[in-house]
């Protein structure tokens, strides 16, 4: 074919090779590349003995008893058998199939010498006795789950794992009910029904414990839901409250303790007169990320997800409380404080994103801050004492938004990335997914780095009218997604909040959808999408040990001390979750809208990545 | 030599013959049928197992009016957006649900099998749309969704959403349908 049209290129009259030089000039011209805007700084290793950030620890148990290991987020380990000069001699020490192919999304638990692991849908608990050699199967819960939750899951059908509390393991079904399950003997305490697939509920999240209050959240922000976030009693099983993230103040839980840091957060039933009509019924702001909570103020911090439809031009108004954080009393459920950082998202930009608990000095003080890397592409480090935003610049690259302004804390948007109905919008950075998606970062006090596992993605878009059928996907919006300014899809960028810029970085050719896990051997453990589990140098980024697993890691990395005394780090290998849907769901890259566009940039994952759910745990000689 | 065996008339004649042939063929394509009888189907004859105990039965195929019909298969492209099949089954390649545009086909690619998998739903995630969609928009549904991976005849196939639509197909959407910034919130409330 190639020597064909060589042959007969010669032969074309001048004119008809002018007019296909300028349309193949103008072709590339329309799929360049953005050169616009918003990039990191250059990468800058922090001076030794400079000021850094830091957080309290807890006292070292060996143990992986909540999702990020302990209240604050860190996902930090004081453990120091395995270091940055040892790591190299890292080997597999057992393994475990899940009998799932679906994403594994979830971290392990390591509680009393037992491993706790939830599967993707059907949600299966299996407890591995780590005093036995290979961790035999003690027992496994089978919570049976509706099989038509299924077809309501808008990102595979994950699940993000379970945390402990007074001798019970609690997780969420996809089916929307939170179970408690003995941790001993594996028979159930309580199971309730907190949600409804007919209206496009289900649930995905890891729940948090705090004061005997089961926290847990619903997903569905592509399905016309309402979110919310739900306190249980982890004795009974019972709600205690709710809190919605659109409605009235009654039902947001605002009172007379809400006290926001700007005046565009304040108001009175802002979650009702921010929206049309009753457009807040199905907005969304789903609760399906992450939570922690800080002992010295009492409160819980998490994020409320995108507003439905994603189509921005059927929802005027700012939204509120979606692509929003909330500060909430745990006990009641009482928002304290509110902080909107996409108000009117156009772009899918949830809040869900983790909320990182560290103290920072500056300007010459030492501040109480969150960080937040949001899918916006902005790392915010808010005071987490009033919600004041101390700084937000951009961890990836941006170019949809032009800065946050500190002084209102208001997004600046950029006019020409507005998706407007009818047209067809290119490169918008950073994509749907955001520079970052739900995958936790780690921070370590040694360091004071906020290493964050993420993507580098842009996308055009057309927005198109999205009927709203309780449910079923409520969108408006195709989506083509393809690779961020110099190709990588993924990266892991070590953060430096003092000077707020990154430290260093790692590019990786696909999206880094994995967890990572810090340790003060200063090792940074991620995985990638095509297997590989890697270990780098939490100092400077140095690649220091990779092992291949049999399919993509997007799940959370954790590290425990062994029965023998032994350090040993975990993790989920079993590709899928929205990046990895065209392999888990067998999709068709020849519609590029395939998987709400991400498909599109994807088309090498299957020849990459098969399924396959295993558990890899991994331990120096 | 007769005129009329070799000269302008006969290829008058012949043009005429022909024309009226494809006016005849498009009209079957183009026709609109504004008092719908779609088939009914018995959900006992639609087998969604090509495996039978002993000896082989003739699965009874219901005729799909629709399958030839450019009107009905543009139709059933719309409900499909309309109806949000689009959400989980994106424009053909999956997403939440099963690709459409593949060969792949879980529960038959038969019209009647398509047309009983979006009445009943299936347990893995299909919703039933039962009593909810008139009978001939499925009908309809079936034949866009056929055609997306091929199964219907090319001639009377509704244009291809093609990346990201460019309004170059019969989908087109005049521009000034949406002019911009047409619905865009007040000022005050914007960010």
């Amino acid at each position: 074919m190639m020597a064909r049209m060589r042959t007969k290129w010669p032969r074309c009259p001048f004119v008809l090779r002018s007019i296909t030089a300028v349309l193949m000039l103008a072709a590339c011209t329309r799929e360049r590349a953005p050169e616009q805007v918003k990039q990191p700084a250059a990468t800058q290793l922090p001076a030794a003995g400079s000021p850094r950030a830091t957080a309290p620890l807890p006292a070292e148990d060996g143990q992986w008893t909540m999702p990020a290991k302990d209240y604050s987020g860190l996902r930090y380990s004081q453990l120091t058998e395995i270091t940055a000069d040892n790591v190299k001699n890292l080997k597999p020490a057992w393994t475990f199939s899940t009998a799932v192919l679906r994403g594994h999304e979830e971290g392990p638990l390591v509680v009393n010498n037992t491993m706790y692991i939830v599967t993707p849908f059907p949600n299966l608990l299996y407890a591995l006795d780590l005093t036995k050699p290979g961790a035999p199967v003690k027992w496994s819960y089978d919570p049976a789950p509706r099989s038509e939750a299924q077809g309501v899951a808008c990102c595979d059908v994950v699940n993000r794992g379970p945390t402990y509390a007074d001798g019970k393991i609690v997780f969420n079904t996809l089916d929307n009910h939170v179970v408690a399950v003995d941790a001993n003997s594996g028979k159930e305490v309580w199971k309730t029904k907190v949600g409804d697939i007919n209206t496009g509920e289900t649930m995905t999240m890891a729940p948090l414990v705090v004061k005997n209050i089961v926290l847990v959240g619903n997903s569905g922000g592509e399905m016309g839901v309402r979110g919310w976030l739900k306190g249980l009693d982890l004795g009974s099983g019972a709600v205690k409250w709710t809190a919605y993230s659109t409605g009235p103040d009654s039902s947001v839980l605002i009172g007379p303790r809400f006290k926001p840091f700007y005046p565009k957060d304040k108001g009175k039933d802002l979650g009702v007169s921010t929206w049309v009509g009753d457009q807040w019924t199905i907005g969304g702001g789903t609760v399906w990320g992450w939570i922690t909570y800080d002992p010295q103020t009492n409160l819980i911090y998490y994020g409320a997800a995108n507003p439905g439809p994603w189509n921005p031009d059927q929802r005027p108004g700012d939204n509120k409380w979606t692509s929003t954080i909330f500060a909430r009393d745990p006990a009641t459920g009482d928002a304290v404080w509110a902080y909107q950082m996409s108000p009117h998202d156009l772009h899918d930009y949830d809040g869900v994103n983790e909320s990182v608990l560290v103290d920072v000095p500056w300007k010459g003080q030492t501040r109480h801050v969150l960080l937040h890397p949001d899918r916006n592409g902005y790392l915010y480090m808010i005071d987490r004492t009033n919600g004041e935003v101390l700084s937000a610049q951009p961890f990836g690259f941006i170019n949809s938004t032009a800065g946050v302004d500190l002084a209102t804390g208001q997004l600046k948007y950029v006019d020409s990335k507005h998706p407007t109905l009818g047209d067809v919008v290119r490169d918008i950075c950073p994509a749907a997914p955001g520079a970052k998606d739900w995958q936790p970062s780690s921070f370590s006090p040694r360091t004071g780095l906020l290493y964050i596992p993420h993507q580098n993605l842009c996308m055009d878009v057309q927005s198109v009218e999205a009927n709203y059928i309780a449910g079923t996907p409520y969108v408006g919006m195709n989506v083509k997604m393809k690779a961020g300014p110099g190709g990588n899809r993924g990266v892991v960028t070590a953060w430096d909040p003092v000077n707020a810029r990154p430290a260093w970085e790692i590019k990786e050719d696909l999206p880094v959808w994995s967890g990572s896990l810090v340790t003060a051997g200063d090792v940074v453990f991620y995985g990638t999408m095509d297997g590989w589990f890697k270990a780098v140098d939490a100092r400077n980024g140095k690649p220091l040990w990779q092992y291949k697993t049999g399919s993509g890691i997007i799940g959370q990395p954790v590290t425990y001390r062994g029965p023998d005394g032994k350090q040993y780090v975990a993790v989920m290998s079993g590709v899928g979750g929205w990046s990895g849907a065209i392999v888990a769901g067998n999709l068709d890259p020849n519609d590029s809208t395939a998987a709400l566009g991400f498909a599109a940039a994807m088309r090498d994952l299957p020849s990459k990545s098969t399924k396959g759910g295993t558990l890899y745990v991994f331990a120096l000689p | 030599m007769d005129r009329w065996t070799d000269g302008p008339a006969r290829r008058i004649l012949t043009a005429g013959v022909l024309t009226g042939a494809l006016l005849f063929t498009a009209c079957r394509r183009e026709e609109r049928r504004f008092r719908e009888l779609p088939p009914s189907t018995t959900p006992t004859t639609v087998r969604v197992s090509a495996l039978q105990p002993g000896t082989m039965v003739d699965t009874m195929h219901v005729a799909n009016p629709y399958e030839n019909n450019a009107y009905a298969q543009t139709e059933g492209q719309r409900l499909y957006n309309a109806y949000g099949c689009v959400g989980c089954h994106a424009n053909g390649g999956g997403g939440m649900g099963p690709a459409l545009m593949d060969d792949k086909w879980i529960y038959g690619s038969a019209p009647e099998n398509i047309y009983t998998t979006i009445i009943q739903g299936r347990p893995n995630g299909m919703p039933s749309f039962a009593g909810r969609i008139p009978s001939y928009q499925v009908w309809q549904i079936v034949t866009y969704v056929r055609s997306l991976s091929g199964l219907t005849p090319a001639g009377s196939r509704s244009a291809r959403t093609d990346d990201m639509m460019m309004y170059d197909g019969s989908q087109a959407l005049p521009k000034h349908v949406a002019p911009k910034q047409s619905f865009r919130p007040p000022a005050s409330e914007m960010p």
